[in-house]
């Protein structure tokens, strides 16, 4: 940057202010190109690295999955399935209802067991337990109740949706 | 402006700002008709930092092994910008290393290896060789048929050499073919070894060049020192450097994006290599020599013989310092340079030789 400044005739202002506004301009102007260059840099590589999660996002916006064969399902067992990307379960209880429900804990997120020798869900993280049949939080730290889906039962298989 | 100034008072006093800055002030570059080319080094380092990022932005998506080809289709396909980010290491891989070519020929013509910047010669050649096996390795990453039979072909080279040559290329290779082992080791290489060898060889390098500063070129050095001239490193050719860098990056945004850098077909042992198969070109010189000798003398040992003179040559090239006499009296030594260019007119023209051959 050269540090004289041509003067046109009747401007009155001093060198030293127009040499201070110049530096301001070229500063502004820098940093605009610099905000510039790291969005053009920092768009992609946020969208790189989002992607799983995008993909994630758009799996859960599923609203119903068909499980297979499930009606075959023994009474007083459960399997274990994807909603999207969330653990869930398929209970097929002694009475011969089905229930299904998100296997996330509430409290901190682990992966839910179903024990049916004691009938209720527990949590091993820090020994949370929910109702098998409503999926209420019955004891420990979880808490809300665990998400219910709807379960209905054809003769190929079990279709679970939301609620 | 005043937080800042006391944010910048209250580290200057714990880390001695003021001292390094006093410093990259005082330290200048030699100017002359040739300074142009002290910049090759400091785009060889630009183009490293870009390895450096997008590699890493690679390895959170790549998978060596069995799936090496899938991941660099998902990578490329599936991926939001994978495919820039690919296109972006795969051309920043290549200007990386002309850009040490330059960096290095600049350097041979300057005769910049003389006393005291021995070690800086010698460190660079190193670091030259090393990022060709990072391109080598990384080459292969993809799984894809170009790569399977370039890395083929390049590693059945060293099975001309007697005894021993069959060894190291079945270690290399991990077993008698190019496959997923292979690609394993060659992965373990890229990410984690060369990068290890890579990073503290160029501090050393970096430390050199900031220990004896530019050498200047025996024209230069003729001249009596009032008529040298030179600017201060800090800020004016660190500005210099940087507009320089900026150049850099809009070359490699411009060619990534508008040649975004194919996939290919998955390597497949059992289809015929395709017709004009080829190393990358900074591998051609040297695939040219050993195929003219290959021609010229028959068997294994024409191939041999070629790459013995090819390694003579390297060495002799590496050891330039130590029998370039003008390393004591400053004069022009002629011979140097009509080596010089030799070496290059070698390189060009079994490089160009090697293309045409192709077709
Ligand atoms: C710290 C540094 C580096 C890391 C972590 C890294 C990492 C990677 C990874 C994960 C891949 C596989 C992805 C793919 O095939 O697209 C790859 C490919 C590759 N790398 Fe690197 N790399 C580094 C430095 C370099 C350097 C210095 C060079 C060369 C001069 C290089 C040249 C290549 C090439 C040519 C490919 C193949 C690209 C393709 O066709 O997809 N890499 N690298
Ligand atoms: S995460 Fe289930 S009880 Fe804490």
């Amino acid at each position: 940057m050269s540090k004289t400044v041509s003067q046109s005739p009747g401007q009155e202002s001093p060198p030293d202010t127009d040499v201070a506004t110049r530096r301001a301009f070229v500063w502004a102007a820098l940093g605009a190109a610099g905000v510039c260059y790291a969005g053009a840099i920092g768009y992609p590589v946020y969208r790189y690295l989002a992607s799983p999660v995008e993909r994630a996002e758009a799996e859960s916006a599923v609203t119903e999955v068909t499980l297979k064969d499930a009606q075959k399902l023994p009474l007083g067992s459960v399997l274990m399935f994807k909603f999207g990307p969330r653990p869930s379960m398929l209970i097929h209880h002694q009475d011969g209802s089905w229930v299904a429900l998100s296997a996330v804990c509430t409290h901190l997120g682990c992966t839910v067991q179903y024990q049916p020798a004691r009938n209720v869900i527990h949590c091993a993280c820090h020994g949370g337990e929910y109702d098998p049949v409503t999926g209420k939080n019955i004891s420990g730290p979880p808490p809300r109740p665990l998400t219910r889906y709807v379960a209905k039962v054809t003769d190929t298989g079990v279709v679970v949706s939301r609620t | 402006m005043k937080a800042l100034s006391s944010i910048y008072t209250w580290a200057d006093e714990r880390l001695g700002l003021d001292d390094l800055l006093h410093f990259a002030q005082k330290k200048r570059v030699p100017e002359h008709a040739h300074s142009a080319w002290y910049y090759w080094g400091g785009i060889s380092l630009f183009f490293f930092l870009v390895q450096a990022i997008t590699g890493v932005l690679l390895l959170i998506y790549y998978r060596p092994g069995p799936d090496a080809f899938e991941s660099t289709r998902q990578i490329t396909y599936e991926i939001h910008f994978g495919w820039l980010i690919r296109s972006a290491h795969s051309w920043a891989a290549n200007l990386m290393i002309a850009a040490i070519f330059v960096h290095m020929f600049s350097v041979f013509f300057m005769k910049a290896y003389r006393k005291p910047r021995e070690f800086g010669w010698w460190s660079g050649m190193v670091l030259l060789l090393v990022t060709m096996v990072f391109g080598f390795s990384g080459y292969l990453l993809p799984m894809n048929e170009l790569a399977f039979f370039a890395t083929k072909v390049g590693l059945d080279i060293p099975n001309s050499l007697p005894v021993i040559g069959h060894k190291i290329a079945t270690l290399v290779r991990g077993g008698p073919e190019v496959n997923e082992f292979t690609v394993q080791r060659f992965f373990a290489l890229h990410v984690v070894v060369l990068p290890a060898l890579f990073i503290p060889l160029l501090g050393f390098h970096l430390w050199l060049v900031q220990k004896h500063g530019n050498a200047v070129p025996p024209a230069e050095e003729a001249k009596p020192p009032a008529q040298r001239k030179s600017i201060p490193f800090f800020p004016n050719f660190m500005m210099k450097d940087l507009a320089m860098w900026l150049i850099a990056l809009n070359v490699l945004a411009l060619l990534a994006s508008m040649f975004p850098w194919d996939l290919g077909a998955p390597a497949d042992s059992l289809k015929p290599a395709p017709t004009g198969i080829h190393p990358e070109w900074y591998f051609m010189s040297s695939f040219q020599v050993l195929k003219l000798f290959g021609q010229w003398f028959p068997g294994a040992a024409g191939e041999a013989l070629g790459m013995i003179l090819f390694t003579l040559g390297l060495v002799m090239w590496f050891l330039i310092p130590l029998y370039d006499p003008s390393g004591k009296s400053g004069q022009r030594a002629r011979w140097a340079t009509y080596f010089g260019l030799f070496a290059l007119s070698i390189l060009l023209v079994t490089t160009i030789w090697a293309y045409a051959a192709l077709n």
